[in-house]
């Protein structure tokens, strides 16, 4: 059964490893050509695809909890999901969790994963105390915070050996509910105020309409929320609804998305509301429905996510935003949100600046589109993130990330390039 | 809480089955051969749930010792679940006995052993449950593997037999029949996606089966179809057929 991404293109056919030990995984990555980690397959793209997969998936035991310290240790094929029904119950939560709980640990170090809080927790690079990893000869090191490793594989895209074990530090909490504020804007310039005003919250991110024109374009929900402190910790997480098969591609029509802008535009009455919610909903909404990439059809999808520096993200974000609403190929999610100050990691996605993340289904002129939204990106000195790229050219990678030769460099001296390799970094040269 | 004891512990589906069961609070005995093999999966599952989990010494086939380690056990388990079993290649089975009767052992014999000691404790305390994990190549013996499958025939008409008896002493017992499963038993094979059911789904499906007291449980779903099919055909020309 080969493996796919959940962006469901490209389609590839791949031979997959599986490994239950460390000396069965160094024995098998001997005798492979060339290599790359797949987790639970929740990156959009090409990066965690090649002719041969390590399926770190299965590789999911829990090592040691210390509830003093809250530093957890698990294999890197535990999936967020699995921590959470763990630790919740016992007062603690993940510091920094991505839109989706099924990802693995391993997946979400090597994509340097950040959340709605970006803006005061940064990456989840920031909450690895430690890993371990195995290189290209098949040697087993443990990485410290700080080291050169460390800032290499965190958002290193697998690239750098297989993460087998990591050390979490969690965060406590005193109940399963956010306090939510919904504030609704009516264009770009409202919804940057409203990021503003609402920064000192630990959670926060916009739906914005992409089909909205002329004034209206940004108008948005923005959702800003913390934890609540209610002592309710009965978690249990519910069953999910399912789609069974790959919906038509006509599915997707621009109907069905004003549609939808339309009613999460309208849930909140007034300018601001507030609500009580599940961190199931607040933080992973679209987890519910298992196999939600089946809507964009059998021709699969991809997610675009840029981001532009602070300084730039307004004009950039108008043009792209016109852009996008001209072309009628708006998508079903659009989300908007301000990140804090970035790291020191060679590849991590996040600047300080405002990033945004569109679906796309895969048709006709949409790769078209997306490099003239490239040239904008590049212009105002944003970049791509390449967890959810399928299709960025060599050259507007390069601008955007200054590190590039220093992984690269890296990789070379430590005859990485010649082990791991995923069609991306095939394609982008990493 | 309650202890549930889980036959043939090292298998993918039994190990699943054993999360589900932490993860909703019960404690756990894990029952295999070479049991120690299980320490780090003891650890996953202590930490990961906070439960309590006992390791069993257990070898399915050696019937003459499960009294002892059954009555053994500290606490009496509210619950059983027998996932031992065997598949060998059919071609082999056909030409050595030992093969043909490691598997007649592994899924039939040592499971009655093990379960008729079960029953008498359960139907005596009048609660608990048992969960017997068959599969559905005893539902009709084909050419591919039928030695395997006749064994599993076997146990499932004994728990359908036990059901009968246990009924009135309010202790439920549920068959599985899972089709296609991605575990270590089937690597190699190629196994059509929309058919083959993940362990941990499998888990699942028993787990609310079982909480929910129904009598056999079909996993993936559709296989309760498939079988029906497979069963309805007529002898004369099911016999001509390679399926």
């Amino acid at each position: 059964m080969s493996l796919q991404s959940w962006g469901m293109y490209p389609t590839v056919e791949n031979e997959v490893i599986k490994f239950s030990s460390e000396a069965e995984l160094k024995e098998k990555l001997g005798t492979a050509d060339e290599l790359i980690a797949n987790g639970n397959g929740r990156s959009y793209g090409d990066s965690a695809l090649a002719d041969t997969l390590v399926h770190t998936k299965p590789y999911d035991y829990f090592l040691d909890f210390d509830e003093v310290t809250g530093i957890l240790d698990v294999q890197a094929g535990v999936l967020l999901s699995e921590i959470l029904e763990g630790v919740v119950k016992r007062g603690w939560f993940l510091k920094v969790t991505p839109g989706t709980k099924l990802i693995t640990v391993g997946g979400a170090i090597a994509s340097d994963i950040h959340g709605k809080n970006h803006h005061i927790e940064g990456c989840f690079s920031e909450c690895v105390e430690e890993f371990t990893l195995m290189l290209a000869d098949g040697e087993v090191v443990s990485v410290k915070k700080g080291e050169e490793l460390f800032l290499a594989t965190c958002g290193g895209m697998g690239l750098t050996g297989v993460i087998l074990t990591a050390k979490l530090s969690l965060k406590k909490i005193n109940s399963q509910f956010i306090n939510q504020t919904t504030i609704k804007t009516k264009n770009l310039k409202e919804t940057f105020a409203a990021f503003e005003e609402y920064k000192h919250l630990p959670y926060s991110v916009a739906w914005i309409d992409c089909l909205a024109k002329d004034e209206n374009i940004g108008k948005s929900l923005l959702m800003a929320g913390e934890f609540a402190d209610d002592g309710d910790l009965r978690y249990k997480p519910k069953s999910k609804l399912n789609i069974p098969f790959n919906f038509p591609s006509f599915a997707l029509n621009t109907l069905s998305v004003k549609a939808f802008n339309w009613l999460y535009y309208w849930k909140s009455q007034d300018g601001v509301s507030k609500q009580r919610v599940h961190f199931d909903s607040f933080f992973y909404p679209l987890d519910s429905i298992r196999n939600w990439n089946r809507i964009y059809g059998k021709n699969g999808f991809t997610q675009y996510q840029f981001i532009l520096p602070k300084e730039s993200s307004f004009d950039g974000l108008e043009r792209i935003l016109e852009k996008i609403s001209q072309s009628g190929k708006g998508s079903f999610l659009a989300v908007l949100k301000l990140y804090g100050k970035k790291n020191e990691n060679y590849l991590s996605f996040p600047i300080e600046g405002y990033s945004l993340a569109l679906d796309f289904k895969i048709e006709k002129g949409l790769f078209e589109l997306l490099d003239e939204l490239d040239a904008i990106v590049v212009e105002c000195g944003g970049r791509i993130y390449l967890t959810k790229d399928v299709r960025v050219s060599k050259e507007t990678f390069e601008q955007g990330y200054e590190k590039i030769e220093t992984f690269r460099k890296f990789r070379k001296e430590n005859k990485m390039d010649e082990k791991f390799n995923s069609i991306q970094s095939k394609r982008l040269g990493l | 809480m309650s202890y549930v004891l889980i036959v043939g512990a090292k298998s993918d589906i039994a190990k699943e089955t054993a999360r589900v069961y932490a993860k909703n609070g019960y404690s756990l005995y894990l029952a295999a051969r070479n049991v120690t093999d299980l320490e780090e999966f003891k650890t996953d599952l202590e930490v990961r749930s906070s439960v309590k989990v006992e390791l069993v010494e257990l070898d399915i086939t050696a019937c003459e010792i499960h009294k002892e380690i059954y009555e053994g056990l500290k606490e009496k388990p509210f619950g059983v679940i027998v996932v031992s079993g065997y598949m060998t290649e059919q071609h082999k089975a056909e030409k050595e006995w030992s093969e043909s009767l490691n598997t007649i052992n592994v899924n039939y014999t040592g499971a009655v052993s093990l379960l008729n000691i079960v029953a008498n404790d359960f139907e005596e305390e009048k609660r608990g449950f048992i969960v017997g994990v068959s599969s559905v190549a005893g539902d009709r013996g084909r050419k591919t593997n039928y030695i395997y499958g006749s064994a599993k025939a076997a146990f499932s008409a004994y728990l359908s037999g036990l059901r009968n008896r246990l009924f009135e002493s309010g202790v439920s017992v549920l068959t599985v029949k899972p089709g296609f499963v991605n575990t270590k038993m089937t690597e190699g094979l190629d196994l059509p996606e929309k058919l083959t059911a993940e362990p941990n789904e499998v888990a699942q499906d028993i787990f609310t089966a079982q909480q929910a007291g129904k009598n056999t449980l079909y996993t993936k779903w559709i296989w309760r179809y498939i079988m029906l099919i497979i069963t309805t055909i007529p002898e004369f020309i099911f016999k001509k057929l390679s399926i």
